[in-house]
């Protein structure tokens, strides 16, 4: 069969997964969240505050349900500097992933910051979270920045 | 309990970019002269468990093809643990311990020169909260460094001192990678690679394969002269979120350590199998290992693939999997 037969039969190959996962009940609402511009936290037994929330407390596995507002102001509790980024993070200059604990939480968790250089970083400094333009629902929809920069 | 010993083990050498072999072909040879040293052939094996990574390979069940080294004949019964090869060693030892085998042959394999290995272990995240960000291995451990030096738990000095020990004992070692006489103020003089890691900080990325012989009671008398016996065996996780966990401490070795018997007796040496040099200090102190110990003799994982050590009255081995020693097992031997 020639090449430039066009009785050929073709069809179209899409790869990918023909299902969709749900969030799950408290995962959703954390990323409804921040597409809504809120950043939420689990409130667990002991009356602490984890961010991103979770279902089950890790260490007692108790049901967690009562979420809270947490940030978007928080501090730097560690951090490490990504001078040559890699095409499929989130910044295409040098930034800092860091652990950041929010404004009402009592854990860190792991983000962005992006600063123009690594002396404008240092263990407690405030940051805040910023929003894409588009907001869809992802942990990709922030980035933090140093507070005294906005 | 059962007895259960390790009576061989054979390995390849670690190398960074194996480019003229594919997983099965850098496995043939270390399966062939661990049943050579042995003196058993497949009909004598009643059990294979094998530990790989299909992420390394990028392709679903890419680990059943590292059963064509073994031989598909006589028929075998199999398992295989997404897992280090320490873990598929643990799987081997319940099947021996439950009596379903007298005869386990344990191997693992991973060939990650063909991808990006730090980014593949941010598949390891959660799918929806951390990994999106492409947080890679680096940084990860990073943050945990960073941690320790900011606390005084750990110095950038420390840090070298280890990997410039590690160097140091990987002389010894033919499999290892990297491997040489290095002065701690030399190499701390190195740019960081991702700060406040450099690059001596981290293991170096190798392609290589290894292989052990586990049997129970008197087989293993009959097969080794020495068998190494495993005296305890634990393993323990800790929570997936890296926020709700200590960072500066191995709670999960110090855990694993106790139920394994680590203090039971003076340990002759350790073998430790952590990927950051300030990680290789945390899981030290978790065992509470002291200067009656000898610490790494093969340069361990930052000197490349990490053997089990065999040739001491009584050692302790570890594995560790997941961010920032996430999950930890300890293995105590005696021979």
């Amino acid at each position: 069969m020639s090449s430039t037969d066009e009785s050929s039969l073709t069809a179209s190959h899409k790869l990918e997964y023909s299902y969709k996962r749900s969030l799950g009940p408290v995962l959703s609402r954390f990323f409804t969240g921040i597409r809504d511009r809120q950043l939420l936290g689990a409130k667990r037994a002991d009356g602490t505050v984890m961010v991103p929330p979770k279902e089950y407390d890790p260490d007692t596995a108790a049901a967690l349900d009562e979420l809270v507002p947490v940030g978007p102001g928080g501090i730097v509790k560690s951090w490490a500097w990504v001078s040559e980024p890699r095409r499929q993070q989130p910044k295409d200059h040098p930034f800092a992933y860091a652990l950041i604990q929010l404004d009402g939480a009592d854990t860190p968790f792991l983000h962005v910051v992006d600063t123009n250089d690594e002396a404008a970083m240092k263990t407690g400094m405030r940051v805040t979270a910023t929003w894409a333009d588009e907001a869809t629902g992802a942990i990709t929809d922030i980035t933090f920045v140093p507070e005294d920069a906005r | 309990m059962r007895d259960v010993a390790v009576v061989a083990f054979s390995q390849s050498p670690s190398v960074r970019r194996e480019t003229d072999c594919n997983e099965v072909e850098i496995l043939i040879p270390v399966i062939h002269e661990l049943r050579t040293n042995a003196g058993i052939t497949n009909e004598d094996v009643d059990f294979v468990c094998s530990g790989s990574s299909d992420y390394l390979a990028g392709q679903s069940f890419a680990f059943v093809s590292g059963l064509d080294a073994v031989g598909a004949w006589p028929p075998v019964c199999e398992s295989h643990v997404e897992m280090d090869g320490a873990w598929a060693l643990y799987e081997a030892w319940v099947k021996i311990q439950m009596g379903y085998a007298e005869l386990a042959l344990v191997y693992g394999f991973g060939k990650p020169s063909m991808g990006d290995l730090p980014l593949t272990m941010a598949l390891q995240l959660d799918p929806y909260s951390v990994m999106p960000l492409w947080p890679d291995a680096v940084s990860i451990a990073a943050l945990q460094a960073r941690l320790l030096l900011d606390d005084g738990v750990v110095s950038e000095r420390d840090m070298a001192e280890v990997a410039v020990r590690d160097r140091a004992n990987a002389k010894q070692n033919p499999y290892a990678q990297v491997k040489g006489d290095f002065s701690v103020d030399q190499i701390l003089a190195d740019p960081y690679l991702v700060s406040p890691l450099r690059k001596h900080d981290c293991s170096p990325i190798s392609d290589g394969a290894s292989a052990i012989l586990l049997a129970a009671g008197d087989r293993a008398k009959d097969l080794c002269k020495r068998p190494a016996w495993i005296r305890g065996i634990e393993h323990i996780c800790e929570p997936q979120d890296l926020g709700v966990r200590d960072l500066k401490r191995s709670r999960s070795t110090e855990i694993a350590a106790e139920k394994a018997g680590v203090r039971a007796g003076k340990i002759d040496v350790a073998e430790l199998s952590a990927p950051f040099t300030h990680q290789e200090i945390l899981v030290e102190r978790a065992l509470g290992l002291g200067s009656e110990t000898s610490i790494n003799p093969s340069g361990g994982a930052l000197a490349g693939n990490p053997i089990m050590a065999v040739s001491a009255d009584r050692a302790v081995a570890h594995a560790t999997s997941g961010p920032c020693l996430q999950q930890n097992l300890i293995c105590v031997l005696e021979g």
